[in-house]
């Protein structure tokens, strides 16, 4: 039985009928066409799916759209303005921190909500804040110095 | 060397705009109209003789519009080397791992697929099962193909030179083995397909791949199809790292789930599925010998080595041999034996991976550098240095380094690592290490057999003259290719990057062998620069009869036309685009005639300006049986520093710095080689440190995902300093050859050398575990003790 819940992402407010059992991540994806948020194995270990919900990370995956009714969600979308990337997206493309990009999206989310809370981190800051996403190409080097371009 | 505007600099890459936003399309993100979903029905069972298989209740099932087992899908053999086609779609009469396919569902959903492949009824027969390759080579040991007896899937024998002799000559002889343990490609998306026919029975198939043409050319054979009614296209590609560089079961269950339903089908790996289809990295057991002189010059190399290969050759014949040819250099040693052997056992089948075959040979070679130099006490550095290949050299097996910036590599890595103070230097416990290592610059030859260009690309300048579409049916998979060959373009073009557009990935534009081997930047850059010298002629040949300017005289820098003589009166043209370009405001008024104007102009006198190129490599290599696999036109060499901690009381070793200087030829981005470069070091770290695919005793995968599965994260990634160093390779364009691969070659070793540094252990099996370590500095204190 689907249920309606109710939702903000984006700054868009939704109201949605979803299977009980759909996680978040595939609601964006599949039901809302919002495939910026990737999945890389489903089971809350890549963090390719990194969303903020409610000023949090979360892994998508591992989230129930139904728990999320109520929620405010920022996905890898919402980050661009009119006049086109924000400035830590451009960091990435500028330091060359994106490869694959598969990664990326998520990657992203859980620089931007490190910086909207601490916005000068120090480098251990900064690789806690992207722990949970893991990179196969990078090393992680270029992505450091993204976000370290990022403080304020 | 010459100026390049475009090459050589830190352009930023065309693709990563879209991928920071989400934007860019990855296989999964794409929807199709009354799309079907599909799922796999894998073998729980290593090796079993399947007696019956029932789909009747699967397909009873509401929702399922098609069941297919071998019957639909044939019996056509494939895999990778054509001599060794070893696979078909679905399992005929017997399943050799857990996780070979024996058939498949589409439904509407993919519960409801999911659910029907459940009810497919297997009956089995259980078969004694090998594992290892002590179990694979016992008498009487259970075989999984009737054709490879005592389950030996490739043996290989080759000598160059006069070991047996040379080694009598040598003053100081070392001994010694190495082992390292399955390794999973761990790229974060999985693969997934979608397959599509349209109604005049053309076949769509888009599939997370680095290699749309082997794909497109494996469909086709598997399918009975004319390679022409058969298109594969790539979107972005979540990495792949040599393992999805052939067409894989689900591609070809898609495309006949498809033809069966006449639906568009999208199917998915689950991150278990990708470490049960594996193809990844081999488990190699090495015993090598070097000889070398009291002076240090190293004589004579013996090698053997046995592959843990698994249930299918897939690449395996390319391995074994690759084992053993990528140790001919980058010193200067006249003898060389190699006796190479793959296993088949009831496993996952292991396949090509970053650094294909060579990294492990690698690993314990440089450490016997290391042991020689300790014992004569040289400097490691100084050792190498003077075995050191002279650029134009060849190795005994026949590969020439046509350009050989090694030992500029050492020096920078010596210079950046601060070595000259710390070697020596170091309290217990602290140790710095060093190795070298060299890779290809693409395969010499195809991996099946032909004359075929390995890359065809085409560039059409679009009608208005402002912008250049380049065409390349090469694999963007991460590497920065799409813009490498972007920049190419627009250097040979002489206009700038952003007028160029690139579209790449798809069949129907070309052939390209795709993205494995190191091959891209050498070879489809080639076709580039041949296909925009080709377009960019046609426009100069136009402006210089309107002109009546000799065609010599005439260039195209920065957007710009250049005379070499004085500048004739373009007014006329210029005229002309105005009258063509009404409605427009950015009417030219530069003091010099554009590309644009010179292009416009071109594309009204001859209707289509398209330029087309191509690249094969000149015939390469040796005679011998085996000397194909390893030749290149060229190859990237790099040297790197590790400084590691270690604890001797735990036996944890920590990697506090990487110091890396590679050889790319003429750098065609600096920030992607860098990107090449640091991704290379943080896989051979993992390999290293703590990857490894651990399976049960009836050959299962137990850490079948990544979390027990451990790659590297931010946390222990060490800090690496990138040092690219330029040579001009002869036969790269614009001088540039391969980073993606050859990267990854000295980080295991120097990490080993610094490991010995710090605690004075060899440590001969990988990867570096505490325990393992622990042990090993305990059996180290006794036998000092003693
Ligand atoms: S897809 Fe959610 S953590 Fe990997
Ligand atoms: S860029 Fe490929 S996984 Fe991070």
């Amino acid at each position: 039985m689907k249920k309606i819940i109710s939702l903000t992402i984006n700054d868009q407010s939704h109201e949605i009928a979803v299977e009980p059992n759909i996680t978040l991540a595939d609601m964006l994806r599949y039901e809302l066409a919002l495939t910026g948020t990737k999945k890389g194995c489903d089971t809350g270990d890549c963090g390719a799916c990194t969303v903020i919900m409610d000023g949090d990370v979360v892994n998508s995956c591992l989230v129930l759209a139904i728990q999320a009714n109520g929620s405010v969600i920022e996905t890898i979308e919402g980050l661009s303005t009119d006049e086109g990337l924000s400035p830590l997206q451009e960091a990435f493309v500028e330091k060359g921190a994106i490869q694959c990009g598969f990664c990326s999206p998520g990657i992203i989310m859980s620089a931007k909500n490190l910086l909207d809370k601490n916005p000068n981190p120090t480098e251990d800051q900064i690789r806690e804040g992207v722990s949970g996403n893991l990179c196969r190409c990078t090393g992680y080097q270029k992505i450091f110095e993204a976000i370290e371009s990022q403080r304020s | 060397m010459k100026e390049f505007d475009i090459i050589s600099t830190r352009a930023h890459r065309i693709d990563t705009p879209d991928k920071a936003t989400g934007q860019a399309v990855f296989t999964d993100d794409i929807t199709r109209p009354g799309m079907l979903y599909g799922a796999l029905l894998q073998s729980p069972h290593a090796h079993a003789r399947i007696l019956s298989i029932d789909t009747s209740k699967a397909k009873a099932l509401a929702g399922v519009k098609s069941v297919i087992t071998h019957e639909q899908a044939g019996h056509i053999k494939y895999g990778v080397s054509p001599a060794r086609y070893d696979e078909t779609v679905f399992a005929i009469d017997k399943v050799r791992y857990i996780g070979d396919e024996i058939a498949a569902v589409a439904a509407v959903t993919l519960e409801i697929a999911l659910a029907a492949v459940e009810l497919i009824e297997v009956e089995y027969e259980i078969l004694p099962a090998v594992f290892t390759l002590e179990e694979a080579l016992k008498e009487g040991a259970p075989q999984l193909h009737e054709t490879s007896p005592g389950n030996l899937c490739a043996e290989v024998h080759q000598e160059f030179g006069d070991v047996a002799a040379a080694l009598k000559e040598c003053d100081i002889i070392k001994t010694s083995t190495m082992k390292n343990k399955r390794q999973d490609g761990a790229f974060i998306e999985m693969q997934g397909c979608i397959a599509e026919f349209d109604n005049r029975g053309v076949l769509t198939l888009v599939s997370s791949t680095q290699v749309p043409h082997y794909v497109q050319r494996t469909v086709a054979m598997v399918l009975g199809m004319d390679v022409g009614m058969v298109r594969v296209k790539k979107p972005y590609v979540g990495a792949g790292f040599g393992i999805k560089a052939a067409a894989n079961p689900m591609e070809l269950a898609c495309c006949i789930l498809a033809r069966e339903t006449r639906k568009p089908v999208k199917m998915n790996f689950t991150r278990k599925q990708v470490f049960m289809y594996a193809r990844a990295r081999h488990q190699f057991s090495h015993t090598i010998t070097t000889g070398a002189k009291k002076d240090g010059t190293l004589m004579a190399i013996k090698h053997e080595c046995w592959l843990d290969g698994g249930a299918y050759t897939s690449f395996g014949i390319a391995t074994v041999y690759y084992t053993g040819s990528l140790l001919g250099g980058p010193y200067k040693i006249a003898n060389m034996s190699y006796d190479g052997y793959r296993v088949y056992n009831n496993k996952p089948t292991c396949g090509a991976q970053r650094g294909h075959g060579a990294v492990i040979a690698r690993a314990l070679f440089e450490q016997q550098v290391d042991m020689i130099a300790e014992e004569i006490g040289m400097d490691p550095m100084e050792l190498r240095i003077k075995n050191m290949m002279d650029t134009g050299d060849t190795t005994c097996n026949d590969l020439n380094m046509s350009s050989f910036g090694m030992s500029e590599c050492i020096e920078a890595v010596r210079k950046g690592s601060d070595w000259d103070k710390k070697k020596g230097n170091m309290p217990t416990g602290k140790g710095i290490g060093m190795a070298c290592g060299f890779f290809v610059s693409g395969a010499g030859y195809p991996i099946y057999r032909s004359d075929t260009y390995h890359g065809t690309v085409i560039v059409k300048l679009t009608e208005d003259g402002g912008t250049a579409l380049v065409y390349t049916a090469s694999a963007e998979i991460g590497q920065g290719s799409d813009t490498a060959f972007a920049m190419i373009a627009a250097e040979a073009l002489g206009i700038p990057l952003d007028h160029v557009r690139l579209a790449s990935g798809d069949t129907d534009m070309g052939v390209d062998l795709g993205a494995y081997s190191s091959r891209q930047t050498l070879m489809t850059g080639h076709a580039t620069k041949d296909a925009a010298d080709h377009a960019k002629a046609q426009v100069l040949e136009v402006l210089a009869e309107q002109l009546s300017v000799p065609l010599k005289e005439l260039d195209i820098k920065n957007g710009f036309i250049t005379f070499a003589g004085d500048t004739p009166d373009f007014s006329a043209l210029r005229t002309r685009y105005i009258k063509e370009h009404r409605g427009w405001i950015d009417n030219p008024d530069s003091e010099h005639l554009t590309f644009k104007e010179a292009s416009r102009i071109a594309f009204l006198e001859k209707g289509s300006i398209v330029g087309t190129g191509k690249y094969k490599p000149h015939n390469l290599g040796g005679k011998f049986k085996g000397a194909a696999v390893g030749t290149s036109p060229a190859y990237g060499c790099s040297a790197q520093v590790a400084e590691v901690t270690v604890d001797m009381e735990t036996g944890q070793v920590t990697i506090d710095s990487i110091t890396d200087a590679h050889d790319c030829g003429k750098a065609i981005n600096l920030t992607s080689v860098e990107g090449q470069m640091e991704g290379s070091v943080s896989m051979g770290i993992g390999e290293a440190m703590h990857e490894e695919v651990i399976f049960n005793d009836k050959g299962q995968v137990l850490n079948a995902d990544l979390a027990e599965y451990k790659i590297v994260t931010s946390m222990d990634m060490p800090r690496i300093k990138a040092i690219v160093v330029e040579s001009d390779e002869p036969n790269g364009p614009y001088g540039a050859k391969e980073v993606g691969e050859g990267a990854i070659m000295p980080t295991i070793p120097a990490i080993l050398n610094a490991v010995y540094n710090a605690a004075g252990v060899r440590i001969n099996e990988l990867p570096l575990t505490p325990e393992r370590v622990y042990f090993a500095i305990q059996d180290y204190k006794d036998r000092m003790a003693k």
